[in-house]
């Protein structure tokens, strides 16, 4: 029920935006974000939540880097 | 820190028995499409949580959405998980069955636009959610004002996840850590479990739902039981601000008021229900007092089991008379519910 789906911003009219998922292109209210076209956002309920920071990728990467990170400070 | 070397590690604790328990019904998803059961020890256990907002809605909720749905002037809008929760006469899509209107919604927008299109007729919508949902209705609800619609009424079951994580705390102190949920806490961020981390001296930790984050999480949680330490940490900063999003708790206040909610399972949690308020009321369609809820059914252990006190398999009625397509209790109803998913991982 709490999930929510990475999707690209691909145009923006007010509050208003499309978001494309893996080729669908959706309607997207953008009223708690501050989304640019070609942000990638959480989307859930038709609404999008916050944008990512990063992709992927570089996420998990980053991810034991904090781990590291949390074990020095010990 | 390579993720080999965590799973080495999780693989070869063997100290004592800890049980860390994940909040959120997408993390228990999670857990078991990656099959992280069998990369840790067996000494770590991982509980399933109240975290689905449909399972834990009492029956007197549904109750009142059928009136909307039975009413001869009124359409009921609902996701399609609340279809099958069991009501006092039936589930939702039973009633449909026999020609009341309840219509399925991807999204509440769709509300304002149905509502504005016929203005004759009511649309109440079923709205069910954490954190993570009630922006979206938050959002919807003051577009219906701005505009002027005025035929949509909310029914809400909406409710807050750290009220939830508090009782949890205080009933079940066998818990020994949280994971705490990804998206609730974009929403809230990791603020506010430090109060709870510090008032019961557990762990806490938002993480994300890849195999790799619920690994991260689980090394973490362990390594601060080893150290005694109870710490709320972000390793999910890719979508989790500590402050969590301002924007969306500011819509959030503007339009609802925290008050008390029941909960399926685990009865009446002050302040852990949200509300309409104010100018916002008058689109409330009857939410508060909604506290009866069923027995459960005799011989479903749903209450016991988004405590942590059972697994889903160690219910009698589990895989037998309670299936996802002949649900006994409320937890093999939603996807999000343990059982169901426990049932579909089999
Ligand atoms: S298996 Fe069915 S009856 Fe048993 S606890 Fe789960 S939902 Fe209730």
């Amino acid at each position: 029920m709490c999930v929510a789906i990475p999707g690209k911003i691909v145009s923006l009219d007010g509050n208003m935006a499309k978001a494309d998922f893996s080729g669908n292109i959706v309607d997207v209210n953008t009223g708690i974000i501050d989304a640019k076209i070609g942000d990638y956002v959480l989307v859930h309920a038709g609404c999008a939540i916050e944008v990512m920071e990063k992709d992927k990728a570089q996420e998990l990467i980053d991810l034991f880097a904090e781990i590291d990170e949390l074990e020095r400070e010990q | 820190m390579e993720i080999r070397e965590i799973i080495d590690y999780l693989k070869a604790y063997d100290g004592p028995e800890l049980k860390f328990m994940e909040v959120c019904g997408s993390h228990t998803s999670a857990i078991f499409k990656t099959g992280i059961r069998s990369l840790i020890s067996p000494k770590i256990k991982l509980i399933s949580g109240p975290g689905c907002p449909v399972c834990v809605t009492p029956t007197a909720y549904i109750d009142k959405c059928a009136e909307y749905a039975m009413a001869g002037d009124s359409e009921l809008l609902t996701y399609g998980d609340m279809m099958k929760v069991p009501g006092t006469h039936g589930s939702l899509s039973d009633l449909k069955g026999d020609g009341a209107k309840v219509t399925m919604m991807y999204s509440p927008f769709e509300a304002v636009e149905k509502a504005a299109a016929d203005p004759d007729r009511i649309f109440a919508v079923a709205a069910v959610g954490f954190e993570t949902t009630i922006p979206s209705y938050a959002l919807m609800i003051d577009e219906a004002k701005r505009r002027g619609v005025k035929n949509i009424k909310l029914i809400t079951a909406l409710k807050t996840i750290t009220p939830a994580i508090d009782w949890i705390c205080a009933n079940q102190p066998a818990i020994d850590g949280f994971i705490c949920p990804g998206h609730v806490s974009v929403i809230i961020g990791c603020q506010p479990y430090i109060a709870i981390a510090e008032k019961y001296h557990k762990p806490m930790v938002v993480c994300g739902f890849e195999a790799e984050h619920i690994l991260a999480v689980l090394y973490e949680l362990v390594r601060q039981m080893e150290r005694g330490e109870a710490k709320v940490v972000n390793l999910y900063p890719n979508a989790v601000r500590w402050e969590g999003n301002v924007k969306a708790q500011e819509v959030l206040e503007k339009c609802f008021e925290p008050d008390e909610a029941t909960w399926r399972g685990l009865g009446s949690i002050p302040g852990s229900g949200m509300y309409l308020k104010g100018d916002y009321a008058v689109y409330d369609g009857g939410s508060r007092g909604l506290v009866r809820d069923m027995e459960l059914p005799e011989g479903c252990s749903c209450g016991s089991v988004i405590t942590g006190v059972l697994n889903p398999d160690e219910c009698p009625m589990f895989g037998t008379s309670c299936t996802p397509l002949d649900p006994y209790g409320p937890c093999m109803v939603s996807a999000e519910g343990a059982c169901g998913i426990w049932y579909r991982n089999r």
